[in-house]
């Protein structure tokens, strides 16, 4: 069955967007690798849990609802590994419908007219000696133990990093009934004081920021501003967190168990790369992102991309977003136009990204902090790559980050350059000039490694098309 | 004034560059990119008899030598070549005899290929499946890593004094060999083109008519995984190629067509062709099915009208010299950038050329 409109992610961005599309008649289908839609900060809690319900489950659970309620077929627990279609044709052929390929109980092709590619971010993490220790782990990671599986990252954490998630994780944890050992804030106070006119814009995510704060007061969590952790040590996992003032100082040794690390959010451009779409790189809204108008439309047709996917403004104004690309799908492809509720959905999302923009500069990667890791920090896990053996290859001639892939295999292991690619791009930049000269990986599939048994299915060994051999 | 100009800073320029140099040139070499980041960068890395031309069986005898041992003729730079032994495999009859006649070919041009029996061939691949009725096997096989080319040559040409002008687009070539580059006119006394699948426009800007068929290879890697194999295999129409790499990831390619052309380059990969060619690689070695696909790109392979090799002096325009578009030809391309070197500099080449005369389109009489 052909859709009108494919949405790639079923965070509030493409909730939203499927929402509006199928309600208004559009054939949608909404593809998310959870197994309920949701998103990060909407995330579902795991089958057969029942958290305390707070804000966000709240609008989650109305955001799933009106989901449900609006026609648009839903395929949740599926991997998108291949996006296909659209300007991928050969040469001098128009346009094909775009093609999605997903994993979900069995292999599944989607096709639609439009696609909104509305992917989230993935976590920043820049690496500290000691990172790869068990017990380490992603500011994210942690709110996604504590929120959809009701578990604790640890019994002693220590929360270290940049941006509103910092305090978050601290709430969840105290409420959880689990004293943080410290907050570590790369941001100074002064900074939060300067955030706080465009929070102002909405009394409710201000309350709620000032309430963790009352929480981490009242249970005495030291949070110590314009601090960096320095290094985690141990020997089986992590037993140390050390940590120092910005502007140098003496380095605190902190006991923990558990150190939950995020220096903020990356737009996912994986789908957009894919299609070859034009990207722009910009710091405050979380680095390279698909070149786009203000609807969300990308340079390739019919494409759109919505919410944190296509620059980083926060789950509050995923869902307005969302809409807007909706619209502009819907518009595009001859289903309707609703200038009145676009001009809604633009203020709406107005409004609450003003918000977002405000955390999302606290999110803003610090060069200070890639330009701090020592030599013989590994960057590239999978791969074993050192800030040393990067600063090397770069050195060598590689001047662009696909360059640095083939010199050091940066990139090439099973993150796909999820964990590595911010720390590694930047090292790049601080030689060539900058994010934009260093450039953005090419898009690849898969999306996400997949195994290959999954996709072989059941096959005669006569049934496979070999081509012609080349000559003899 | 440059003595040479080498457009194009893949294997076969960066190998040409780097010869000319060591023969006592001054020599540039420039590309629009970086260095051996199209087909030299991106190929499979399979340094293999049994894939290579009969015609060019002796070219890529040497070449597996020059890359097995690149380190000492090129400071210090290695692609990770290893030497293994390489198996052909035949499934059906009807492929045995397809074995049996490019063998037979093969062998005649000097490569060691010996037809061994099913029950053999898993003596020497023990991951081989049940199935392999037969196999050419060559004890001089052997792959590389084909992404490290760029970075291998890179240090030998700057310390050869090539100099090196990566990102700098050559747009056309003016009378006397003024090169019209993004970063203004570079003049040289002889030019070599090297460009790949760009050679029919290259060899236009000369007023030469030489078609180059664009080949979109595809390529999968797996995850790292437990050892699966220890050979590099293909099969006897040759539409596969399999090697497992030391640190345990297995590269699935052998030509299966994807989307690209020379304006866009590689564009996507065709998942009907990654499906075909996976489980062509998973019938051959059972135990990747157990793999994880971690990545599939594609790159482009030129090939003449005989997918033979465009290598030699460009007719009518002296001076001008030519160099590339040959099936398989990574594993031959250290060997024939020394050849071509060795004909500019007026040497005697240690294998002939293949001059080119026989694939321009013939003018309007």
């Amino acid at each position: 069955m052909m859709h009108d409109i494919l949405v790639l992610g079923g965070g509030p961005a493409g909730m939203a967007a499927a929402t509006l599309a199928a309600g208004r008649g559009a054939r949608v289908a909404l593809v998310d690798e959870q197994p309920a839609p949701g998103g990060q900060v909407y995330r579902a809690p795991a089958p057969g849990l029942d958290p305390p319900a707070d804000a966000d489950r709240r609008e989650g659970d109305r955001l799933r609802a009106a989901l449900a309620e609006s026609g648009a077929t839903v395929f949740p627990g599926h991997l998108v590994w291949d996006l296909g279609g659209g300007p991928l044709v050969a040469a001098g052929v128009p346009d094909a419908p775009f093609r999605i390929q997903a994993l979900g109980d069995a292999p599944r092709t989607l096709t639609g007219r439009a696609l909104i590619l509305a992917g989230g971010t993935s976590e920043r993490i820049i690496p500290f000696p000691g990172w790869t220790l068990p017990g380490v782990m992603g500011l994210a990671a942690a709110t996604i133990l504590l929120k959809a599986e009701a578990m604790l990252p640890g019994r002693a954490p220590l929360l270290a990093g940049a941006g509103p998630l910092l305090y978050a994780v601290a709430a969840k944890l105290i409420g959880a009934g689990v004293r943080p050992v410290a907050v570590v804030d790369l941001a100074g106070h002064g900074e939060w004081l300067a955030a706080l006119p465009a929070l102002a814009a909405r009394p409710d995510l201000l309350a709620r920021g000032a309430a963790w704060r009352a929480m981490l007061m009242m249970a005495r969590v030291p949070v110590l501003a314009a601090h960096r952790l320095v290094a985690a040590e141990g020997t089986h996992g992590v037993t140390h967190a050390l940590v120092q003032p910005l502007a140098g100082g003496a380095v605190r040794r902190f006991a923990v168990d558990c150190i939950c690390v995020g220096h903020g959010l990356v737009p996912a451009t994986e789908g957009s790369r894919a299609y070859r779409a034009r990207h722009a790189f910009d710091a405050a809204r979380g680095g390279w992102v698909a070149a786009a108008d203000p609807s969300g439309r990308t340079s390739v047709a019919k494409l759109y991309v919505a919410g944190d996917g296509a620059g980083v403004r926060g789950a509050a104004a995923a869902p307005a977003s969302g809409r807007i690309a909706a619209l502009a799908a819907l518009a595009d492809l001859g289903l309707g136009e609703d200038a009145a509720a676009l001009a809604t959905a633009t203020a709406d999302q107005a409004r609450a990204a003003r918000t977002g923009a405000a955390m999302a500069r606290m999110m803003a990667l610090r060069p200070g902090l890639v330009a701090a890791i020592p030599p013989e920090t590994i960057i590239c896990r999978c791969e074993g790559v050192t800030r040393a053996a990067i600063d090397a290859a770069v050195e060598a001639g590689a001047r662009e980050v696909n360059q640095l892939k083939h010199f050091t295999r940066c990139f090439m292991g099973p993150c796909q350059g999820r964990l590595c690619g911010e720390a590694a791009a930047e090292l790049v930049a601080s030689q060539v000039g900058g994010r934009e000269a260093a450039g953005l990986p090419t898009g690849r599939v898969p999306l996400r490694p997949v195994p290959m048994a999954a996709l072989l299915g059941d096959f005669a060994y006569a049934d496979i098309p070999v081509p012609p051999p080349a000559p003899l | 004034m440059f003595d040479v100009a080498v457009i194009g800073a893949g294997v076969m320029g960066c190998s040409t560059a780097l010869h000319l140099a060591r023969a006592g040139m001054k020599v540039a070499l420039l590309d629009r990119g970086a260095i051996c980041r199209e087909a030299s960068g991106v190929n499979a890395g399979t340094l293999t008899m049994q894939m290579t031309r009969a015609a060019l069986i002796p070219y890529a005898l040497r070449a597996h030598a020059m890359w097995i041992d690149m380190g000492a003729w090129c400071a210090g730079g290695s692609v990770a070549a290893l030497a293994c032994p390489g198996l052909s495999v035949a499934f059906t009859d009807a492929e045995a005899a397809l074995l049996e006649t490019r063998a037979t070919a093969r062998r005649a041009a000097g490569a060691p290929i010996e037809l061994v029996d099913g029950a053999r061939a898993r003596q020497i691949e023990p991951g081989l499946s049940a199935a392999a009725l037969m196999a050419g096997h060559c004890p001089i096989d052997g792959f590389a890593a084909a992404y490290l080319t760029g970075r291998a040559f890179r240090g030998a040409l700057v310390e050869a004094g090539v100099d090196l002008r990566e990102n700098c687009a050559v747009t056309g070539i003016d009378p006397g060999f003024r090169l019209r580059t993004a970063a203004g006119p570079l003049a040289a006394k002889r030019v070599v083109l090297a460009g790949g699948v760009w050679l029919e426009e290259m060899a236009a800007w000369l007023g030469v008519r030489l078609p180059i068929k664009v080949l979109v290879n595809q390529l999968v890697v797996t995850e790292k995984m437990p050892p699966v194999m220890g050979t590099v295999l293909g099969i006897a129409s040759g539409l596969l190629s399999l090697k497992q790499y030391p640190n345990g990831s297995v590269l699935i390619g052998g030509g299966w067509q994807g989307l690209g052309d020379r304006m866009r380059g590689g564009l996507a990969v065709l998942p009907e062709a990654m499906l075909g060619n996976m489980r062509l690689a998973a019938h051959t070695i059972p135990a990747l099915r157990d793999a994880r696909i971690l990545r599939a790109w594609t790159g482009l392979e030129a090939e003449t009208a005989d997918a033979l090799p465009a290598m030699g002096p460009i007719p009518g325009v002296p001076d001008a010299w030519i160099i590339g578009s040959v099936h398989s030809g990574y594993t031959s391309g250290p060997v024939m950038g020394r050849v071509l070197a060795q004909a500019i500099a007026g040497e005697t080449p240690v294998l002939p050329l293949f001059p080119i005369d026989r694939l321009l389109e013939a003018k309007a009489a």
